[in-house]
């Protein structure tokens, strides 16, 4: 099991090269000169020299990738202009809001989308059946800024139920003290109910918004690949040594279902990271991608290029951790290299 | 190919019989190309002008979608949207298409290091949640409509050297293929002529697929302030004007640019869908 | 004797998009206890469709439109099938073709033949077990608890059709169906299965029902042969007598085109003609009279069923002549 998950972690690094390869290669194509960006308007030729070589801009292409990976390395991805800050200290105070976020819309959309696929796929033309196709159209089709701020107008202009599309919490209750950094759980190590009600409350709108959207692939998922496993010889055999029909779906057909669901998350993570910015945008939400879009606006480039690496690398790191529960599920994993 | 021809237009019948949705999201979809090439004419204001109404205003008679905080028509913003939204997701896919399926053609046709190369590049891309290295890149290249469509065209690559290359890469052995080679056709001839019209039917299936994605990637793109600026109408920037009203009740500034944007992708994957259905039967879900 | 199988004028049918499938008309079969009967007939000429129907296990298409199925005296089809779905896997049980694909991909396949075990005996836990490495041991496994805990992509073919068989024969069942067993084998595999299958049906009175296109296969293993084609039971007797006096000119045909010893390819004899199209409204009552040499105008009449000598059945107006007892 070991020497797997050791080949696993092997067949991501070229991922992460190829990953850091291109956000070395995006600084460096920075609109106009770098160096005359950050000296400002008013900089003069030696000022601008000056940040050149500061900046390692005077070395060659090569050398420059080392400095990167170099800095990388040591945790110094760069100053934020517009906080003042190292922009790792800014990412990993904020990647908790967004992980809460982001898992907690896959946890609901996988409770939805799973159960749902299953059903659509063994009643083939019920009315479950046309409606997993039906949100496996449209819930791709949704743009998340859209079907967030329709959420919000619905559930908290005209209804009145959520709280203000304003961030995490309250503006009146305090965070809970930092543990995990999720408020859910922080609160409840904390005892302090409030919060955890008040930060439940907050988090609801925009995990919906977040599920839909990616309910869709992995509901259409879960169905076709329940349909192809249900129509398997090895179904009809187990049908044929008469086991349960709930043996039969469960214990058979939908564990090996499953595997290919488990190949379409990598896609859906895709997604789900993606839309978080809008939906964190939308809703006031302070993770890495309002703090990315801030620093868009403000055209501070060293924020963006440290999001877009750490999402990179989250991605990846989720991928192999996909990779990795694969090849417990599946035995025949094993003896692949 | 007489028959072949009338099998097709019999699985038409079938799949338009079978899924009355396609009809409408083809009716649907001539009337967003429609909008598209003539909706200048038919807008009923000037889509730039403010003060064409009151400002905020709600939906009325004169002004179907009301008017913006500027007194914009948001109709007639609405219908000229079309062009630049459609248009974006048309030049990204375009490129896409044409550069990924010709990289994944040679990719699939001559295997070895063509194919190690490729395969390294898509690989890298798919490395990226893709929405979050297409912000990257326009942030990098400058925040302007053409790098809008670059990097929607750069994140759609690899769906594009995926099919091209699984199919010339069957193609390369094919009965025919061999046949051509045999008859002394050189390896460049026999990828134009024989593997690349043969690779088009999917690929005109992948493209159809990706349009719909295509366009909420840009309108996405344009949401968080990024290639399109104000005062140019479009979807995702009008949602984004619209977005600070929603919280005090000023509904239809958002509402329509984001209903037309949904109904447009949802146009574009139903028929999708539909043609994949129509190509490729087996692979019907 | 009562028989432990008997079907009687079981009729089936699927609904398709594009018509309805008459699949099985009129069929009976009757299989002794501790017999073993062959059913034969080309590809598409409903073999599997019948036995599936015996564990009521056929595609959701699919719609039994008349006729009985008695097991042991219970009519399987009574309650929508409920006395069925207490006896399949205990008292009648099942293998297929391709047994590589027809096993679980990621379960151990000593787990497969527990989940049988489980859900058919009372036995439990370390028990449960144990009686399932005895499953696989019974079916000649070497080192059967070793083999316990593989998946199926370890094993051979051969391998994994004796998993099936263990599995199968888990809970002792008095009928075992053999659906193609050894389609997608080795050759040399193929006698080996046969011969386990024969044993343990030996060994325990266990009566068989071997589905095959193979004649000669049907021959060397089954006292009894029915002969099916294009969802019709043409002709049904003991195996000797419809080898050397086959009443149905199918069967005549079958018993030609099969090989027999040495005998060269070439004097092999082909059957012209292909089976006929089941969704057609206009199906003849003889659904083998449009390739059928001997047609007349009577095989457009209802067909007899004649009994040729005891326990030769035959439904054809024009029995070949050699068959008279």
């Amino acid at each position: 099991m070991l020497t797997t998950i050791l080949k696993r972690l092997l067949g991501a690094i070229p991922n992460l090269i190829g990953v850091v390869v291109v956000t070395f290669l995006l600084t460096r194509a920075l609109p106009g000169d770098p160096a005359a960006f950050f000296a400002g308007g008013a900089g003069t030729a030696e000022a601008v020299e000056e940040i050149r070589k500061k900046l390692g801009l005077d070395k060659s292409l090569p050398e420059q990738f080392i400095v990167y990976v170099r800095d990388l390395a040591r945790g110094d991805w760069g100053m934020s202009h517009a906080t003042g800050q190292p922009v790792l200290t800014e990412l990993t105070t904020r990647l908790p809001a967004s992980l809460e976020l982001t898992l907690a819309a896959l946890l609901l959309a996988v409770i939805i989308a799973i159960p749902l696929g299953i059903l659509a796929a063994t009643r083939p033309g019920s009315w479950v059946d046309h409606l997993c196709r039906g949100i496996a159209t449209a819930g791709v089709s949704l743009p998340t800024f859209f079907t967030g701020l329709l959420l919000a107008y619905i559930f908290y202009f005209l209804l009145g139920w959520a709280p203000a599309p304003l961030g995490r919490l309250d503006p009146y209750l305090s965070a809970p003290p930092l543990v995990t950094g999720f408020y859910l759980i922080d609160s409840l190590i904390a005892r302090d109910f409030p919060v955890f009600v008040g930060a439940l409350k907050q988090l609801i709108l925009p995990t919906i918004t977040l599920a839909l959207f990616v309910l869709a692939p992995l509901a259409r998922m879960t169905r076709a690949s329940m349909l192809g496993v249900l129509s398997a010889d090895f179904i009809r055999t187990a049908r044929a040594s008469g086991l349960a029909p709930r043996t039969v779906l469960f214990s058979y057909a939908f564990r090996n279902a499953l595997l290919p669901v488990m190949t379409t998350l990598g896609m859906v993570f895709s997604f789900l990271l993606g839309s978080n910015v809008l939906v964190e945008k939308v809703f006031a939400w302070p993770g890495i991608g309002s703090f990315a879009i801030e620093a868009l606006v403000a055209s501070d480039y060293a924020p963006v290029q440290g999001f877009v690496l750490s999402m990179a690398l989250l991605y990846v790191l989720l991928n192999l951790s996909i990779d990795i529960a694969y090849g417990f599920v599946d035995p025949r994993m094993k003896i692949e290299n | 190919m007489h028959s072949v021809w009338q099998k097709r237009l019999q699985t038409l019948r079938y799949v338009v019989g079978e899924n009355p949705l396609s009809l409408a999201a083809f009716l649907l979809f001539a009337a967003f190309v429609l909008l598209a090439l003539v909706g200048p004419a038919i807008a009923p204001f000037d889509a730039l002008a403010s003060n064409v109404g009151a400002p905020l205003s709600p939906p009325s008679l004169a002004h179907w979608f009301g008017t913006d905080s500027l007194g914009r028509d948001i109709l007639s913003r609405v219908i000229i949207a079309t062009r630049l939204d459609l248009g974006i997701a048309v030049a990204a896919v375009g490129i896409s298409c044409i550069l990924g399926g010709l990289a994944g053609a040679f990719a699939g046709y001559f295997g070895g290091w063509t194919d190690r190369i490729v395969g390294r590049l898509s690989d890298t891309i798919m490395a990226f949640p893709l929405f979050v290295l297409a912000m990257g890149i326009v942030a990098a290249l400058g925040n302007t409509v053409a790098n809008i469509v670059i990097a929607t065209a750069i994140i759609n690559l690899p769906f594009y050297i995926r099919v091209a290359r699984a199919e010339s890469g069957v193609l390369r052995n094919a009965g025919f293929v061999e046949a051509a080679r045999l008859a002394g056709n050189g390896e460049v001839r026999l990828l134009f002529h024989h593997i690349i019209p043969n690779i088009l039917p999917p690929m005109t299936v992948q493209i159809s697929l990706n349009m719909g994605w295509a366009i909420l990637n840009a309108a996405g793109l344009s949401f968080i302030g990024l290639g399109v600026r104000p005062p140019d109408a479009e979807w995702g920037i009008m949602v984004a004007e619209g977005a600070q009203y929603i919280v005090s009740g000023e509904w239809w500034i958002a509402l329509f640019p984001g209903a037309v944007l949904m109904l447009a992708v949802f146009c574009f994957n139903l028929l999708g869908d539909s043609l994949r259905d129509l190509v490729d039967p087996r692979r019907r879900t | 004797m009562s028989a432990l199988l008997e079907i009687d004028k079981l009729s089936l049918e699927f609904r398709t998009r594009s018509g309805i499938v008459r699949a099985l008309e009129n069929v009976s079969l009757q299989l002794p206890e501790g017999g073993s009967l062959g059913l034969v007939g080309e590809s598409g000429s409903g073999k599997s469709v019948l036995s599936f129907a015996v564990l009521g296990i056929q595609d959701a298409a699919a719609t039994i439109t008349g006729g009985t199925i008695r097991f042991a005296g219970t009519d399987l089809l009574a309650d929508g099938g409920s006395a069925m779905k207490t006896m399949r896997g205990r008292e009648l049980a099942m293998i297929f073709q391709n047994p590589r694909v027809a096993l679980n991909p990621i379960r151990q396949v000593g787990r497969q033949i527990e989940d049988v075990l489980l859900r058919h005996t009372a036995l439990r836990g370390a028990a449960a077990r144990a009686r399932a490495i005895e499953c696989l041991a019974d079916v000649r496994i070497p080192d059967p608890e070793r083999r316990y805990s593989a998946y199926p992509f370890e094993l051979s073919g051969g391998m994994c059709q004796r998993v099936m068989i263990a599995i199968a024969l888990a809970c002792k069942p008095r009928l075992l169906i053999a659906d193609e067993p050894t389609t997608g084998l080795d050759v040399t595999t193929q006698a080996a299965i046969m011969r386990l299958i024969r044993d343990l049906g030996r060994e325990k009175g266990m009566a068989t029902l071997l589905i095959t296109h193979d004649l000669g296969l049907a021959r060397d293993f089954c006292d009894k042969l029915a002969v099916m084609h294009a969802g019709h039971i043409v002709e049904v007797g003991p195996t000797e007598t419809l080898f050397r006096t086959p009443a149905h000119p199918y069967t005549a045909q079958l018993v030609r085109a099969t090989p027999v010893g040495q005998e060269r390819l070439e004097n092999l004899a082909s059957i012209p003609g292909n089976l006929p199209d089941l969704r057609r409204g206009d199906l003849p009552p003889c659904r083998f009279s449009e390739r059928c040499e001997l047609r007349s105008p009577a095989c457009a009449t209802p067909l007899p069923n004649l009994v040729v000598s005891p326990g030769h059945l035959v439904g054809c107006h024009h029995p070949q002549a050699r068959s008279s007892p």
